[in-house]
C-alpha cells in the first residue's frame, strides 16, 4: 500500500490494518515501511509510546500451541510459579535463576540440550537438574506463570498460559495488553515492573487467596470469550470497532469483566442514598370485584401522608368498574386502569401513571394497616430503596424428605420473602418483571393464577443478592377477625402449588436466589414507654 | 447514515485483512484447505522466540514524552509515599491556595523534603493565559529555582488553563514542565502523556474547598420524567477557535424537547463582531434559565468552548443531567481510572445533526444507570477541591503501589461505592476484603507459601487482609478489671460466632494474663483464644484512640468493638453479627445517639435523648468492618489529634467517617439503650457519661468534625432492627432470641 496507494486509501481514513507481529526493540515498530497515517491499527505487541489511545486496537499475539490445549484442570497445582519461556533476556534470567536456586516456589525451565542442536518445542528442561517436562502440559501445573518481555514486548507464551488456566505474571514495562480498552487485565494477571523482578516471590506470596481465586476463574472466562480462537479474536475486534462508531452500542464494564456466574447480575439501583420523601409513593391496587373492600381500602389509604396517588387496576373484563359517582370522595388523585385480560402480572406492569419511584402494591382486602404503619413502611423503604419492603412475610425451607423446596407460612424466626399483598418496591422492579424476568416464569404465573409475589421476590433477590425487609410485627392479614392461624384456613392445594413455584423458580434461575434473614424493621420507639412522643404511635399488633 | 457506510467499510476492510493475513477457519473447510497451503505462515515459532538485542529500551525518538518508567524516580517512594508542598513565597491565586492547603493538611503531607516522594511547587501554574487576571508571570524561572526541581522529576504541576486568545494552543504553558507530571484540564489526546499526565476537570473559582454540595438528584424515578430531553445554554463564538460546533447548535433547537440556545453577547466588542443570527439567538437565549435547564433535562450538551473542557461538565454532573460530549479528542477527567462509559454519552463534533437521534435512542434503563453514576462520581471525586486534589494524588500513589507491590484498586472500586477515596490502596487486594458483601470464588489448592511472621504492631495496614467469613473478633477496650468485664468475657465465650478476643488494656496497672477463655459446660468447642495488648506500651499517649489500632491481631472482617464493661448477652452478640453480615458497610450495634441543628447556638448539638430517629451507633457495643477501622487509622491527622487531645469522641469520629464513606446511616438493634453498667458509674474511671462537661466536649467534637469535612456527614434513620418475633405475643418456645426481650433499656 505504501508503494502503490489505492484510490480509496485517502490517507488511511476509515482503513483498518491488521498487524499480528510487532517489530523489535528499541521502538517496537508496529508497521514496518508503511505510513499508516489515519488508518486504525489492530496489532499485537503495542507499547504505550506508539499506541494511539482510543483509536488503535491491541490484539493478542496468537499462539498456534494454545489452540491445542484443552480446558481440563488438575485438582491441585503442583508449582507456585512456572517459567517456560525460552527467550528471556540474560539479565532477567540471571535474576530468575538466583530466585529459583534459593526457593522451591519457582520452577524455571529452559530448552532441552539435544545432540542435534535443534530445539524440540514440545519439551522443557529444568535449569539445574535437567528434568524433562512436556510443553505446554506443564503450564497447567502452575498457579502462576511468567511472561517476560524479550525482543518483542508481547510473547506468544501468554496465550498458552491463559489456555492452561495459569495466572500470568507479566513482566513487560509499557506493554499494551490485548483488548486493554475493554478487558480489565488487572483481573486476569499480575504486572511486575522489570526492575522489580527480584521481589517476585514476595509479591506472589502477598496475593491473598481471595484474589487468587478471582484471577484463576476470571482468566478462564476471558480466555474462552475473547482469545480461544481466531474467530473470537476477530469478533471481539469487530465489537470494539463497532463501539467506536456507535458509542451507544457499548457494553458496560460488567459485561466485559464481571462474569455473571461468579458475581451475579448488576443491580440497577446502585446509588447509596436514602430516597427523597417528598415525591411520596403510588398505591397500586389489583382488584377484581370486591368493590366494598376496595372502597374501604381507598378510604384508609388516603390518610397516609406520603401517599401521592392511587392506581386501581381493574382486572375484571366481564364487569365495568363502578361509575365515578360511587367512589369514595378522596383528597388524593385516583385513577382506574381497565386491563384487557385477567392476568396476575397486570399488577406489576410499569404503568405510566406511576410517577413516583416507589410503588405500594397492595391487595384490595388488606384493610387493617394503619396510616402510621404505611408511613413507617414507606420511610423504611426510603432507606432500602432497592429492596422489597413490606408487611406479610414468608420463608422457604429445604424439605429433606421430598428433596425439594417448601413454602412456609408459619410464624418463624426467619423470613426470606415479603409478599406483595402489601409491599413497597421501586418501580424499576415492575419494569424488570414485565420485560426482563425469564418469560417462562411470567407465563407460569399467568397460566396458574398464582405465585406472582414469589416470582417478584425471586426476581429482586436474584438481581440484588439482598433479602427483603419485613416491617412491624403485623402478621395476620387475610381475615383480621379470625383467631385461627392462616394455615388452617388456607387451601392446601394453593399451598402445595406455592411450594412447587419455589422449586420451579429456583431451577429456572439455576440457584436458590432467596436470602434468609432473622430481623425485621420496627420504629425506633416501638414498645418504648418513655415520655418522648412517638413518631409512629399507631403501630398495630399482630 | 454516513456512519453506517463507514462502519460497512471498516467491516469490509476487516474481513479482507483477516483473510489475507491468516488462515481463518471461518469459511468452508474444503476451499480453505487448498488455499491454506499456499499462504505463508504468519510467523514461525523460531521468529517469535527471538532473543533480545542488547539495546536500551527507552525509545529515543520521543524525548519530550514521558512515562512513569522513564521520568519518575520510584526509589524515593517507600511503603507510605509522602507529598511535600514547598513553602509559599510569591503570589498565589485563591484557588491554588486552596489546592495547597488541602494537601498540606492531608495525611499524604510531610514537612521533610528528604522523605518525600512527590513534590508540589507553591508556584501558581493554574492559569497560563497571560490575558487572564489570575495569571502569574515568571513561572518558568521560579520553577527552575526550586531546590528539588531537577527538571521536574517527581513533581506534580496543576494547570487549568493553557493557551490564550485566539487559538488557545494547548502546549502554550509559558514554562517547560520537563519531567514533571502535569495534572491539567482540557487535555487532548495528542499532547496527553498516557499513563503519566492526569486529566483534571475544569472547576469554578467558587468551587468549595471541602465538603461540597451533596448530590442533587437522589431520587431515581423511572423512566426519567424530565421536561426536556437535551439542553444547552451558553456562549457562541463568532470568531476564533471553538466556533464551528456552537454556531450550528440553533439548527437543533426546537423550543421544547431540545433546548439549545446560544448567545454572542459576551466580550467587549460583541456588537462589532456580531453576525445575522445574534439578535434572534439572544431572544431565545433569554427565555431559559440555566439552573432550571440543568434540573429539568435528561441530557445536557457539553460542547467544547475555547478549550476542550468546560465548567459545564461538572455542572451537568452535579445536577444529575447526563453529559453528552461534543468535544472530540478530549481526555476526560481522571479517565485513567474513571470509566466514563457509565456516566456520559459521546457525540461527534463532525456529526452534530445526529445528536438528537443519539439521545433519543438511549434506552430508559440506561438513562437510570447513567444518572445514578453522575451522582456517584460527582459525590466521590468532584464535589470539592479537596476531592479533586485527593483523587489526583490517589491515582499517583496507586501507580506507585502498582510499581512496588504489583497491586492496585480494582476498576469496580473506582467506579462504584464507596470509591477510591473511601478505600486504602494497601488494604487487601480483592473486593472480598472490603465491606461490599462480595465473595471470591475459591482457587485450586497450590503449594502453600511459607508461614509469614505476625507483622509488627507498628504497621497495622500491612497486616494480611482479613478473611470475609462467618465469624467475628471481639475487640475489647478496658481500663480496669471488674465483674462486668468478666461477665462480658463469659458471654463472649458462649457466643456462637466469636473466633478470637483481643483485649486492649489501657491502664497503668499490669495487664491481666489471659490466653484463652474456657467454654461453658456442655460446649465442646476449643477454648476461645485471647490476645491482651497493653496500650500503654504499644501505643503510648494514644489513650482511647488506641482501641482500634491493633488491627494486625484481628483475623476476621467483622470486628465487634466493645467497651470492657458492656453488659451484652451472648444472644445479643450473635444477633448483632447475623444482622451485620447483611450490612457490612455500616456500624451495627446497640447504643444509639442523635445529632441536631441548634438554631439558638448556630451549631450542631449532640443528643442521647430517645427521640424518633438516630444518626450514630456507638462502637462501645457495635460491629464494624475491619477495613473501616483501617480507614479510621488513616483519617485526617487533625481529626485524630483532636480525639487524642480530648481523650473522647473516637466513637463520634468513627460514625462520621462511616457515614461520610457509605452515605448510609448506622443500624440500631433492638431495645437496649444503656451499654454501661448502672451500678458501677460511681467508681468507674470513665464515669464521665453523666458528666455535663463530657457532654459539652462531645458537642464540640461534633462541630470540629463537621467543619473539617465541610459538611455534616451523619445521616439519620428512623428504624431499628429487631428479631422477627421480638416481643410478639406468641409462645417464647417459638422464639430464637428470648433473653433479649428482657433487656428493656
Amino acid at each position: 500500500m505504501a508503494t502503490k496507494p489505492s484510490k480509496s486509501w485517502n490517507n488511511g481514513e476509515n482503513h483498518l490494518i491488521f498487524n499480528m507481529v510487532a517489530g523489535v526493540a528499541p521502538n517496537y515498530n508496529t508497521v514496518i515501511d508503511l505510513n499508516i497515517s489515519k488508518a486504525i491499527l489492530a496489532g499485537a505487541g503495542f507499547d504505550t509510546w506508539t499506541f494511539r489511545h482510543g483509536f488503535d486496537i491491541s490484539l493478542p499475539l496468537f499462539s498456534p500451541i494454545a489452540k491445542r490445549i484443552n480446558d481440563s484442570q488438575p485438582k491441585q497445582k503442583n508449582y507456585m510459579i512456572i517459567s517456560t519461556q525460552l527467550n528471556i533476556p540474560d539479565d532477567y534470567l540471571a535474576e530468575l535463576q538466583s530466585i529459583a536456586s534459593s526457593s522451591n516456589d519457582l520452577l524455571l525451565l529452559d530448552r532441552c540440550k539435544t545432540g542435534t542442536g535443534k530445539t524440540d518445542y514440545t519439551k522443557r528442561c529444568e535449569y539445574t537438574t535437567g528434568k524433562v517436562f512436556d510443553y505446554p502440559d506443564v503450564l497447567k501445573e502452575g498457579m502462576f506463570c511468567l511472561v517476560v518481555r524479550s525482543a518483542r514486548l508481547a510473547q506468544p507464551v501468554l496465550m498458552d498460559i491463559l489456555a492452561s488456566q495459569c495466572i500470568p505474571i507479566i513482566i513487560a514495562d509499557t506493554i499494551v495488553m490485548p483488548f486493554n480498552s475493554h478487558v480489565d487485565w488487572n483481573k486476569i494477571g499480575l504486572f511486575l515492573p522489570e526492575e522489580n523482578i527480584k521481589n517476585l516471590l514476595k509479591i506472589v506470596h502477598s496475593v491473598s487467596k481471595e484474589r487468587r481465586g478471582e484471577l484463576y476463574w476470571q482468566l478462564r472466562w476471558i480466555y474462552d470469550r475473547h482469545f480461544s480462537s481466531m474467530e473470537k479474536i476477530t469478533l471481539t475486534t469487530l465489537e470494539i470497532l463497532n463501539e467506536k462508531v456507535f458509542p451507544l452500542a457499548a457494553r458496560m464494564y460488567e459485561d466485559w469483566n464481571m462474569p455473571e456466574h461468579l458475581y451475579g447480575p448488576v443491580n440497577p439501583l446502585f446509588l447509596p442514598v436514602t430516597a427523597p420523601k417528598s415525591p411520596g409513593f403510588t398505591a397500586v391496587i389489583l382488584t377484581y370485584d370486591r368493590v366494598e373492600s376496595l372502597f374501604t381500602l381507598v378510604r384508609k389509604l388516603v390518610r397516609t401522608p406520603s401517599l401521592a396517588k392511587i392506581l386501581v387496576v381493574w382486572n375484571n373484563q366481564k364487569k365495568q368498574p363502578p361509575p365515578s359517582s360511587e367512589w369514595p370522595v378522596v383528597n388524593k388523585p385516583l385513577k382506574v386502569i381497565q386491563t384487557k385480560e385477567n392476568k396476575l402480572s397486570n399488577r406489576f406492569f410499569p404503568y405510566d401513571e406511576i410517577e413516583t419511584e416507589c410503588q405500594l402494591t397492595i391487595d384490595d382486602d388488606i384493610v387493617m394497616l394503619t396510616p402510621d404503619e404505611l408511613e413507617f413502611g414507606f420511610d423504611v423503604w426510603r432507606e432500602f430503596p432497592d429492596r422489597i419492603v413490606g408487611f406479610p412475610s414468608r420463608l422457604h425451607v429445604w424439605d429433606n424428605v421430598t428433596g425439594s423446596w417448601k413454602y412456609h407460612s408459619e410464624w418463624t424466626n426467619q423470613i426470606s420473602m415479603v409478599l406483595t399483598g402489601a409491599a413497597f418496591h421501586h418501580k424499576i422492579w415492575s419494569w424488570y418483571y414485565t420485560y426482563k424476568m425469564p418469560a417462562e416464569i411470567r407465563t407460569w404465573v399467568d397460566d396458574n393464577f398464582n405465585c406472582e409475589d414469589i416470582a417478584m421476590n425471586f426476581l429482586v433477590a436474584n438481581v440484588t443478592r439482598k433479602p427483603p425487609i419485613k416491617v412491624t410485627p403485623r402478621k395476620k392479614f387475610k381475615c383480621p377477625e379470625c383467631t385461627n392461624t392462616e394455615m388452617l384456613s388456607a387451601d392446601a392445594r394453593h399451598m402445595s402449588q406455592r411450594s412447587a413455584c419455589i422449586d420451579r423458580f429456583s431451577r429456572i434461575y439455576g440457584h436458590m436466589a432467596l436470602k434468609t434473614v432473622e430481623f425485621r424493621a420496627d420504629p425506633l420507639q416501638y414498645r418504648e414507654s418513655a415520655g418522648v412522643p412517638h413518631v409512629y404511635p399507631d403501630i398495630g399488633a399482630l | 447514515m454516513q456512519a453506517k457506510k463507514r462502519f460497512f467499510l471498516l467491516f469490509l476492510c476487516c474481513f479482507f485483512g483477516i483473510y489475507c493475513f491468516f488462515n481463518v477457519n471461518l469459511n468452508n473447510e474444503n476451499i480453505k484447505k487448498t488455499r491454506k497451503d499456499q499462504l505463508p505462515e504468519f510467523a514461525t515459532i523460531e521468529e517469535l522466540t527471538e532473543s533480545p538485542s542488547r539495546k536500551k529500551r527507552n525509545p529515543q525518538a520521543t524525548t519530550k514524552s514521558c512515562r512513569m518508567q522513564t521520568c519518575f524516580d520510584f526509589s524515593k517512594c517507600g511503603s507510605d509515599p509522602k507529598v511535600y508542598v514547598y513553602p509559599t513565597d510569591g503570589p498565589v491565586s485563591a484557588t491554588y491556595r486552596k489546592v495547597l492547603s488541602v494537601i498540606r493538611e492531608s495525611r499524604y503531607a510531610t514537612h521533610d523534603p528528604t522523605e518525600a516522594c512527590l513534590f508540589i511547587p507553591a508556584v501558581d501554574t493554574l492559569d497560563a493565559d497571560p490575558l487572564s487576571p489570575e495569571h502569574i508571570p515568571d513561572v518558568a524561572s521560579r520553577l527552575s529555582r526550586l531546590p528539588y526541581w531537577k527538571n521536574g522529576r517527581n513533581h506534580l504541576i496543576f494547570n487549568l488553563y493553557a493557551g490564550t486568545w485566539p487559538d488557545y494552543a494547548e502546549g502554550a504553558l509559558g514554562f517547560d514542565p520537563g519531567d514533571a507530571i502535569m495534572a491539567r484540564a482540557s487535555a487532548s489526546e495528542t499532547i496527553f502523556r498516557d499513563g503519566f499526565d492526569i486529566s483534571l476537570p475544569l472547576f469554578h473559582k467558587e468551587h468549595p474547598e471541602r465538603g461540597g454540595t451533596p448530590p442533587a438528584a437522589t431520587g431515581n424515578p423511572f423512566p426519567a420524567p424530565r421536561k426536556h430531553l437535551l439542553a444547552f445554554k451558553g456562549k457562541r463564538y463568532v470568531h476564533g477557535i471553538g466556533s464551528e460546533t456552537r454556531n450550528s447548535l440553533w439548527h437543533l433547537h426546537d423550543g421544547n424537547n431540545l433546548i439549545l440556545v446560544t448567545t454572542c453577547r459576551h466580550g467587549k466588542s460583541w456588537k462589532d463582531l456580531r453576525d445575522e443570527r445574534c439578535d434572534e439567538d439572544n431572544r431565545e437565549y433569554d427565555k431559559f434559565d440555566y439552573e432550571q435547564l440543568l434540573a429539568n433535562s435528561t441530557f445536557c450538551l457539553v460542547a467544547r468552548g475555547r478549550r476542550l473542557g468546560s465548567y459545564r461538565f461538572l455542572e451537568a454532573l452535579a445536577a444529575g443531567c447526563v453529559p453528552v460530549l461534543l468535544s472530540n479528542s478530549w481526555r476526560l477527567p481522571f479517565d485513567e481510572r474513571i470509566d466514563w462509559r457509565r456516566a456520559v454519552i459521546w457525540a461527534d463534533e463532525r456529526l452534530l445533526l445526529q445528536v438528537p437521534e443519539l439521545v433519543r435512542s438511549v434506552p430508559p434503563e440506561r438513562v437510570l444507570a447513567l444518572r445514578q453514576q453522575t451522582q456517584l462520581l460527582w459525590e466521590q471525586y468532584f464535589s470539592s477541591i479537596e476531592k479533586i486534589v485527593f483523587t489526583t494524588i490517589e491515582i499517583l500513589l496507586e501507580r506507585i503501589t502498582a510499581h512496588r507491590l504489583s497491586r492496585q484498586r480494582e476498576a469496580l472500586i473506582w467506579n462504584a461505592s464507596p470509591g477510591a477515596l473511601g478505600t486504602l490502596t494497601t488494604y487487601g487486594d480483592s473486593r472480598a476484603h472490603l465491606p461490599l458483601g462480595a465473595r471470591a470464588p475459591p482457587a485450586p489448592p497450590a503449594p502453600a507459601p511459607p508461614p509469614r511472621p505476625l507483622p509488627a504492631p507498628a504497621v497495622p495496614l500491612a497486616a494480611p487482609p482479613a478473611t470475609p467469613g462467618d465469624t467475628y473478633t471481639a475487640l475489647l477496650y478496658a481500663q480496669t478489671t471488674s465483674p462486668a468485664l468478666h461477665k462480658l468475657l463469659a458471654n463472649i465465650a458462649t457466643s456462637e460466632f466469636c473466633e478470637k478476643v483481643v483485649l486492649v488494656w489501657d491502664s497503668e496497672r499490669a495487664a491481666p494474663t489471659l490466653k484463652s477463655l474456657s467454654r461453658m459446660a456442655g460446649d465442646f468447642r476449643d477454648p476461645l483464644p485471647v490476645v491482651v495488648i497493653d496500650a500503654t506500651t504499644h501505643y503510648p499517649g494514644e489513650g482511647v484512640a488506641a482501641r482500634w489500632q491493633p488491627l494486625w491481631a484481628i483475623p476476621t472482617a467483622a470486628v465487634f468493638s466493645l467497651d470492657g464493661d458492656a453488659p451484652l448477652l451472648a444472644e445479643e452478640l450473635d444477633f448483632a453479627f447475623r444482622v451485620w453480615q447483611h450490612f457490612p458497610e455500616r456500624i451495627v450495634g446497640y447504643p444509639a445517639r442523635n445529632h441536631y441543628w441548634d438554631e439558638s447556638k448556630v451549631s450542631w448539638g449532640y443528643s442521647s435523648k430517645w427521640g424518633g430517629s438516630y444518626s450514630m451507633v456507638l462502637p462501645g457495643a457495635a460491629l464494624v468492618h475491619r477495613a473501616l477501622l483501617a480507614l479510621y487509622g488513616a483519617a485526617a491527622p487533625a481529626l485524630r489529634l483532636a480525639v487524642r487531645r480530648a481523650r473522647n469522641c473516637e466513637d463520634i469520629l468513627l460514625n462520621c467517617l462511616a457515614a461520610h464513606l457509605s452515605r448510609r446511616p448506622p443500624l440500631k438493634l433492638a431495645q437496649r439503650r444503656r451499654y454501661k453498667p448502672a451500678l458501677h458509674a460511681a467508681h468507674h474511671p470513665r464515669s464521665s457519661w453523666s458528666d455535663p462537661e463530657h457532654f459539652v466536649q462531645r458537642q464540640s467534637c461534633l462541630n470540629t468534625f463537621a467543619s473539617a469535612w465541610g459538611y455534616m456527614p451523619l445521616v439519620r434513620s428512623v428504624l431499628r432492627l429487631d428479631p422477627i418475633l421480638f416481643k410478639d405475643p406468641v409462645s417464647t418456645l417459638r422464639k430464637k432470641y428470648r433473653k433479649m426481650e428482657l433487656v428493656t433499656s
